[in-house]
Formats: C-alpha cells, sequence, structure tokens
C-alpha cells in the first residue's frame, strides 16, 4: 500500500538526512507502528506519506514514495486526500469549522463530492466513530478523546485507504486513549484500512500490531513483524523488558501472551499474593516530617467545581503520584498549591501561605512545571534564560546551568529554546524552576512526549530530588511511569480524593491503574520488572 | 368478528402539515433582512409610539424565535445598551442646554462657559419639548440598534458566513478561522500571564511584555502552521486550480462595483431637483438605475466566478416559504411606512413636530407596520435545538 524507495529525508539547515536510504513497504490492511526515541523522525517519516514532507516543510527528499500507487513526488498532499488520511497529535489545532458535522463534511466539501453522497457519508462516518450523538455540539467543548476520534472521522469521511496518525494518545487519559485506540482497531480489523500509527505508549497498542518501523536514530529504518521488531527497538515498553528479564526469544505482545506463556512456559516464581485492599485512603506519612497541609481546598471556575475540598499532608522527601481522568482536578489542585490559580480553603507551606507572599518568594515554597512547559520561556537563548532564572531566584550565578547539567541535559547556550525537543524544554524549564530550591515540587504531566528512556532519566531526577528532602507532586496519566516513581499515589475523581495511599496498594488493585506487570503477576503483589527479576534470582 | 387491532392507521382529520410543525431554523440571510427592513421602517418615524411597538414586535420575534446558542442570548445586551443610548442623550440634553422656548420644567444652576470654549452654556433653563425630542430622537436610534441585535440572537454568525456566495468562499472560511482562532489566542494569554507568576514575576515594563508576548505568539504562528497542514491533508485547494476567473466576470464585477458607488454616492450626495418625472426627481431615477445595475451585474458576475470553484457545499441552510415569508414582511411593512410617510398617507402623525408638545397620535393604519413586523414570530417554523433529536 505505501512503498519507500531509497527514501532520504533531510531537514532543512541540517547537514545529516533524519533517513537515510529508506526501503521497505507497508502492505495493505496492516496497522504498523513507527517507533524510535524522540527526535528520531517519526513525525517527518508519516509526513513523507502524504507528500506533507517535503512539499508543506521545506525539507528536501530524494528516492520515492508511492501511495496506493500514487507518488508523492507527482501529487501535492491535497491530490492524495482522498488516498491518505493525516490525523495530527494536537486534534484541536487542525480543526477549521467549530461544529462536529461541519468538520466531518469539511474535507469533503473541498473534494467537491455532491450534497447527497457527502450527507450520505458523514452519517456513516460518524456511526463508525461512534459519534453520532455529538453531531451538533461544538467542537471546543469536546472532551480530548472526543475531539481525537472527531479528527479521524474528518479524515476518513473522504474515504481514505491509509490513515496516518501521529501520536494521537499523547494527550489524553488512560480511559480516553484506550476509546481512540479501540476506535482505530475497528477501523482495521472491520473496514480493512491501513493505518500507520506512532505512538510513544507501545504497551497500549503493541499487541494490535502487525508491522512496525523502528527508527534507531541514525537515520535507518528497519521493518519487519511487530514481535520481532520489537524485540530489537531500543524502545522498552514493560513486556519487551519482562522478555528480556526473562529470557524469553520473542516479545508477548499483551498481557494475555506474557500470561499464558508463564503459565505453560513458567518460570513459575513463588511471589508473596497482594493484600487484599480494604480501604482506599490509607496514607498515614512516611515517618517524613510534613511540609505542606491543605485543609478543605476548593477551587472553581464560573458554575465549574474542578477541586471540591480536598485535605492532604504532604511529606518532606516523597515522590505523590496525582492520577485520575482528563479534567478530574488534577492540574488544579497543583495550580491551588502554588497559590497561582484562586482557591478557597487553607494552604501552608513550610508555615506560609503561597497564596499570600509574593510571587518570587511562593516560587521557593513551591514551584511549578507546567503542562505547557514552553509558555515559561521567552529568551532568545539558552544562556540567557539560565542567567534570567538565577537573578530571579538570587541565586548564585551559574546555578541553573549546572541543574541542567546534573538533569543530563547539557544543552548548548546558544540554542533558542523554542528549537528545542519536548524533552530538552522540559529539563531546561525544570532547570529554571529548581533554581528557586522550592520545598515542593509539581510537574504537570511531565512525561507527555517523552520516550521510555527520557522517562527513565525523569525519574532518576525525582528521585534524586526526593533523596535530597524535596517534596516532588506529580500529575500523570502514566501508569508505568507512576509505578516506577512514586511511593504515593493519590487518586482524585470529580475534584475529590478518592483514593490516597502507597502506590503499591492504590495501583495493584486497580484495573486501569495497574501497571502491565502486575496485570501479568496477578494476584502476586510485584510492581516492576526490577522486583520480578530479585525474585528469579532469590530462590 | 371485526378486528380489535385495525391494521391500516385511519386517517387522522387534520393531518399535520410538515413545514409548519417540523422544527427548522429559518435562515440566517432572511432574518437579517427583516432586520435590516424593521431598521429602515424605525428610521422613518420619530412617533414615540410606534418606536415602542416596533421595539415590542422585534422582542417578541426574539423571545419566540431564537435559538440555544450563545449568540442567542446576546438580546439582554442590546437591550441594556439602547436603554443606555436613550439614558445618555436625555442626560446630555440636560447638562448642555439648548433653546430655551416653550414649557420650562425646572431650572439647573447655569455656567456660561468662556468664548474660548466655544462659549456653550452648561445648565440652565430645562423644557419639556427638548427633553421629549431628545428622548425621542434616542429611541430611534435605540431601535435601529435593536434592530440588529434581533438579527445577532436570531441567526447564527457562522451560519450566515456560511452560505455566502461560493465565489466569496475563502473570505468566508478565513473569517471563520478568526472566529475560532481568537478565543484560542485569549485563552493561551491567560495561560501564559498565569505562568509568569510561576517564574516570580519578576520582569517588568517591555521585558514583562515580552515574557507574555513571545509565548502567545509562538503558540499563535506554531497553531497556523498546524491548522496550514491539516487544511493541505485534507484536501483544501484541491478543486480551486481549474479557477480561471474569465476577464469579462473580473470586468462584470468592477463595472457592478463602480456602480454600485456611483449609485450610493447620487442618493447622498447630490441634492434632488424640484421637479419630478413619474413622481420621483430625476436624480432618484438616475440612482435607482444606477444601484439595480450595479446590483445586477454583481450577482451575475459572483455566480460565474463561483461556478468555476467546484467546492461544494455540506447541507446549505434551505430558503423556502418561511424565509420568502420573513423576507415578505420586512420588505411589505419598508413599502408600508413610506406610503405613510407620503404626502398621501399620516406625515403628521408619523413625524409630529417638536412645538407644540402634545400626545402623539396614532392613526388605526400605522398599526401595521408592528404588526407585520412581527408576524415572522407566529408564521416561521420554531428553530431547531440541540436537544432535538435531528
Amino acid at each position: 500500500m505505501i512503498r519507500f524507495e531509497h527514501v532520504s529525508i533531510t531537514q532543512p539547515g541540517a547537514t545529516v538526512p533524519v533517513v537515510s536510504d529508506a526501503t521497505f513497504s507497508v502492505a495493505d490492511g496492516d496497522l504498523c507502528l513507527v517507533m524510535g526515541r524522540t527526535g528520531t523522525g517519526k513525525s517527518t517519516l508519516l509526513g513523507a506519506m502524504n507528500g506533507l514532507v517535503p512539499q508543506a516543510s521545506g525539507a528536501t527528499l530524494s528516492g520515492d514514495v508511492t501511495v496506493a500507487g500514487r507518488s508523492i513526488r507527482t501529487h501535492r498532499p491535497r491530490d492524495l486526500a482522498d488516498v491518505v488520511g493525516w490525523v495530527g497529535q494536537n486534534p484541536m489545532a487542525g480543526f477549521v469549522t467549530d461544529v462536529v458535522e461541519d468538520e466531518v463534511a469539511y474535507g469533503m466539501e473541498q473534494l467537491g463530492l455532491s450534497p447527497s453522497v457527502m450527507r450520505k457519508r458523514v452519517e456513516e462516518t460518524l456511526d463508525l466513530m461512534g459519534i453520532a450523538d455529538l453531531r451538533r455540539r461544538l467542537l471546543v467543548e469536546l472532551s480530548g478523546g472526543q475531539q481525537q476520534r472527531v479528527a479521524i472521522a474528518a479524515v476518513l469521511a473522504a474515504q481514505p485507504r491509509v490513515l496516518v496518525l501521529d501520536e494521537p494518545t499523547s494527550a489524553l487519559d488512560p480511559t480516553a486513549a484506550q476509546d481512540v485506540l479501540a476506535a482505530i482497531t475497528t477501523l482495521v480489523h472491520d473496514v480493512g484500512l491501513t493505518v500507520v500509527l506512532a505512538e510513544h505508549r507501545l504497551e497500549r497498542v503493541m499487541h494490535e500490531a502487525d508491522s512496525a518501523l523502528w527508527l534507531p536514530g541514525d537515520g535507518r529504518v528497519v521493518a519487519g513483524p511487530a514481535a520481532e521488531v520489537l524485540s530489537r527497538a531500543d524502545t522498552t515498553p514493560p513486556l519487551v523488558e519482562l522478555a528480556t528479564a526473562m529470557g524469553w526469544p520473542e516479545v508477548p505482545l499483551s498481557v494475555r501472551a506474557a500470561r499464558r506463556r508463564l503459565r505453560v512456559n513458567g518460570p513459575h516464581l513463588s511471589l508473596a499474593p497482594a493484600p487484599e485492599l480494604r480501604e482506599t485512603l490509607t496514607w498515614r506519612g512516611n515517618g517524613q516530617p510534613v511540609v505542606a497541609e491543605l485543609r478543605d481546598v476548593r477551587v472553581t471556575y464560573g458554575k465549574v467545581t474542578a477541586v471540591a475540598g480536598v485535605d492532604l499532608d504532604l511529606h518532606t522527601g516523597t515522590t505523590v503520584a496525582l492520577m485520575g481522568r482528563n479534567g478530574s482536578g488534577k492540574s488544579s489542585l497543583l495550580w491551588a498549591l502554588q497559590g497561582a490559580v484562586a482557591s478557597s480553603g487553607a494552604v501552608t507551606v513550610d508555615g506560609s501561605d503561597p497564596r499570600r507572599v509574593p510571587d518570587d518568594e511562593a516560587r521557593r515554597l513551591v514551584s511549578l512545571v507546567p503542562q505547557s512547559p514552553a509558555d515559561l520561556l521567552y529568551l532568545a537563548t539558552v544562556d540567557a534564560e539560565c542567567a534570567q532564572a538565577d537573578r530571579e531566584s538570587n541565586a548564585p550565578e551559574g546555578t541553573a546551568r549546572d541543574l541542567l547539567r546534573r538533569l543530563g541535559a547539557d544543552l548548548p547556550g546558544d540554542r533558542n529554546p523554542r528549537d528545542l525537543s519536548e524533552g530538552q524544554r522540559l529539563a531546561l524549564v525544570l532547570a529554571i524552576q529548581l533554581a528557586a530550591q522550592p520545598r515542593i515540587v509539581c510537574l504537570d504531566e511531565p512525561t507527555r512526549g517523552l520516550d521510555y528512556s527520557m522517562k527513565h532519566e525523569l525519574a532518576g531526577i525525582i528521585a534524586a530530588l526526593a533523596a535530597e528532602g524535596t517534596c516532588v507532586v506529580v500529575s500523570t496519566h502514566d501508569v508505568e511511569f507512576a509505578a516506577q516513581t512514586a511511593e504515593r499515589t493519590i487518586v482524585l475523581a470529580e475534584g475529590e480524593v478518592v483514593a490516597d495511599g502507597t502506590t503499591r496498594q492504590v495501583c495493584s488493585s486497580s484495573p486501569s491503574f495497574a501497571p502491565q506487570v502486575t496485570k501479568v503477576f496477578h494476584p502476586a503483589d510485584v510492581m516492576t520488572v526490577a522486583e520480578v527479576a530479585a525474585a528469579r534470582v532469590a530462590p | 368478528m371485526a378486528r380489535l387491532i385495525t391494521r391500516v392507521a385511519p386517517i387522522e382529520p387534520h393531518p399535520p402539515t410538515r413545514s409548519r410543525t417540523a422544527r427548522r431554523t429559518t435562515h440566517a440571510w432572511a432574518w437579517w433582512a427583516w432586520a435590516l427592513c424593521a431598521g429602515i421602517t424605525a428610521s422613518l418615524t420619530l412617533n414615540p409610539l410606534v418606536l415602542t411597538l416596533i421595539t415590542a414586535a422585534l422582542v417578541t420575534v426574539v423571545l419566540a424565535r431564537r435559538g440555544d446558542g450563545v449568540w442567542a442570548r446576546s438580546l439582554k445586551f442590546y437591550l441594556l445598551l439602547a436603554a443606555i443610548i436613550v439614558g445618555g442623550r436625555v442626560l446630555l440634553r440636560l447638562v448642555i442646554g439648548g433653546t430655551s422656548t416653550g414649557t420650562v420644567v425646572f431650572r439647573l444652576p447655569e455656567v456660561q462657559l468662556p468664548t474660548w470654549a466655544a462659549g456653550i452654556r452648561l445648565g440652565g433653563a430645562v423644557t419639556a419639548e427638548e427633553l421629549v425630542w431628545a428622548a425621542t430622537d434616542a429611541a430611534r436610534l435605540a431601535t435601529i440598534l435593536l434592530c440588529v441585535g434581533a438579527a445577532n440572537s436570531l441567526a447564527n454568525p457562522r451560519t450566515a458566513l456560511k452560505s455566502v456566495p461560493a465565489a466569496l468562499h475563502d473570505i468566508s472560511v478565513a473569517v471563520v478561522i478568526t472566529l475560532t482562532v481568537l478565543p484560542q489566542l485569549i485563552a493561551s494569554a491567560h495561560r501564559v500571564r498565569r505562568g509568569r507568576r510561576l517564574r516570580g514575576n519578576t520582569t517588568r515594563g517591555l521585558r514583562g511584555l515580552g515574557a507574555t508576548l513571545v509565548p502567545v505568539v509562538e503558540d499563535a504562528v506554531e497553531g497556523s502552521m498546524t491548522l496550514a497542514s491539516s487544511m493541505e491533508a485534507r484536501g483544501y485547494g484541491r478543486t480551486r486550480d481549474q479557477r480561471k476567473v474569465p476577464l469579462t466576470t473580473t470586468i462584470a464585477l468592477f463595472a457592478a462595483l463602480v456602480a454600485l458607488l456611483l449609485g450610493a454616492f447620487v442618493v447622498l450626495g447630490v441634492p434632488a431637483s424640484s421637479q419630478t418625472v413619474l413622481g420621483l426627481a430625476p436624480q432618484h431615477w438616475t440612482a435607482i438605475a444606477l444601484l439595480v445595475v450595479g446590483v445586477a451585474l454583481g450577482a451575475t458576475g459572483l455566480r460565474s466566478a463561483g461556478r468555476r470553484l467546484s467546492v461544494t457545499r455540506y447541507r446549505p441552510a434551505p430558503w423556502g416559504v418561511p424565509e420568502n415569508i420573513v423576507c415578505g414582511c420586512g420588505a411589505l411593512s419598508v413599502v408600508v411606512a413610506l406610503w405613510l410617510t407620503s404626502p398621501l398617507g399620516y406625515p403628521e402623525q408619523l413625524n409630529p413636530p417638536p412645538v407644540p408638545l402634545v400626545w402623539p397620535s396614532l392613526p388605526l393604519p400605522v398599526l401595521l407596520l408592528p404588526l407585520l413586523l412581527v408576524l415572522p414570530a407566529v408564521l416561521t417554523p420554531r428553530p431547531q435545538t440541540s436537544g432535538d433529536p435531528s
């Protein structure tokens, strides 16, 4: 369906091609995973599948890409609209109209289809994606998962044979992501579409994948069956790690496959069963002094209550994971703790109220890295940002720079922060915020857009901060990351705390928040591959 | 034995007529045309009773036929604005005294400004004639404003933009995108400003402004790039390639513009001579001819330019009987108003002289005006709301 023949792509201004001499093909009806670390050119490769690269990006491309027999050298992206549907990362940014139904019809209007055909296709597409009841809703009112499904419907209405998706679930909570991925799976299985999908959290999709493309980062593109490519790739979802630890030759693609393999082939490890959950609010402190107290904290935006009366004690040197679906009040709670969002109730950090002290003082109590870290960057170079951070926090010169180095991101000082990758930008903002030596560090969705190795590094940084006595609060959708880093987990729903305890207790008892390893070894009490490996060596 | 359950449903005595009961949103442009006509009607009279009745008609129609969108709730805002206009005008009259002939109601302390301040007299005697005249004059303006408000509440501005001639399609797309992007820009500015606190808010002045502006602009640019590639990937511009608008169409459109401009100039700028041909001054005939030619040329030009653009329209808003009724009611009210103000009608009653001050009279035929304007409230189908099944 898609053929790449000796394709090399060079980004504007770059000397080394991001993809060099790639030759592969994606078969008709495949669900093809594209994986690789951040910045290895996944988006570029996907863009080449409908001609957006090089036509809309300024990159140079040699070789040829053909999709359903049409070459992107002779067809512009708009001429391929009826063959390839392309969906980007942020659905809201790609919407042209304001109502669901109009958005679905927009592409067909451009193709010049007759009104009766459009009407029929809109009805079919709405049903296919399960969004018929949203047809008259405004796009801005929809949740992230619904928006992403509308975006997919909008390209599907033109009835393409190939669907190209660039990290469609990176901004979604696990349930909404599951929703979108289920819709995509339906398209592959029931409609017979060819789907090419780039995704960071591979554990969510790899059980459905037929083939995979891996970009090691040196310009090569490794193509092959999913299980085979996964076992070679450097991106390590938990099941791949598990397979390595257990010495299995082939990666089990799903929890079910891993459990079966374990039952049939062993090894049969003697692991203690997890204790039964009798109470969800079990956190009683970990012997560390309390650094912050929240009493009956409420945040409301107009008529919407985001945080509805939360009582919490935070302890020094503890890493806390905040979980819950989109809109459950995680971000609002962090912002209220920082004092940047108006809240009622009592907030005491280290004896003072961050809402009443001056801004630079509040920063020394609680510092927050927001969901879009780029909001805090406004200077032209990394060095200038670091120097500004030192001044802001009255820290000795070079503090922020040192922190950046310690975070494992020794960025060139003359780089423009806007040209940095997602992970590098996060590191820079983290360094700027840490220069103030805050008592509490809040991270709002830090793992968005990070690959496995960067997540691993971030986990290391958080562990180091906690060891120095800082309290780290991380709001995240990433259960694997929470299991790896957090000692305590708080689950929010509708602005209220519904569970608060050790991560082990809270996560292992939940079907949606349990990490994959826990699911594989259920009912045993394990969270990480490291524990399994240790148990394997012990007897 | 007779069947207990009949298989053929009996014909109902009054089969529901679909066009009346089916909920349907009336075309946005029909409402605008109606509102425009109501505005013209209001502008022709200074009778406070007629103005009040027209306002009542407008409010009735809006309350009866508005949808449930955000724009539909704007009537309150326009009513408030109208009240401010009337109040402000009267207050200004009180402070800056005019002529003091007539019935003096009360006297304010008088201040005579020096000649270098144009010699304006502040305060002084306030006459009833002056106050009434100021209030009616303001009420006329307020009613015209309410017409715009009524159109805004009844017609979704985006739907109105969607039903433009195909030749203007690209412009309407641009406007719709702007309407969508603006709230996003405000949201992003809000987010960045909130984020500034996180860095201690130490930068002030120009640097502080940069700290807000740079991320917002960056956001906006990135957003437009994403939108552009999304539109490109979905085929935007695909069917526009055969659009080579012929030279004749361009010339026709240009000529239409010139004719319309000249027509407007003759109406507004050239004083009418006293002699009349068929009841109108020759200048007016020229203007009418120019405007008709301009509209006709423009319509054909746009149609021809639009035909080259093979973009199709999904579920275009239908134009049917209700739309014709709405437009007809508006047009008829203008015709009636023109007749009433002409020497053949009741010019004295519709535009009563400010002096002497008498209670305005309301001849029976004048009631036709508000009656015609309120008719769409019952003659159009109910609007569709988002809660309804499609």
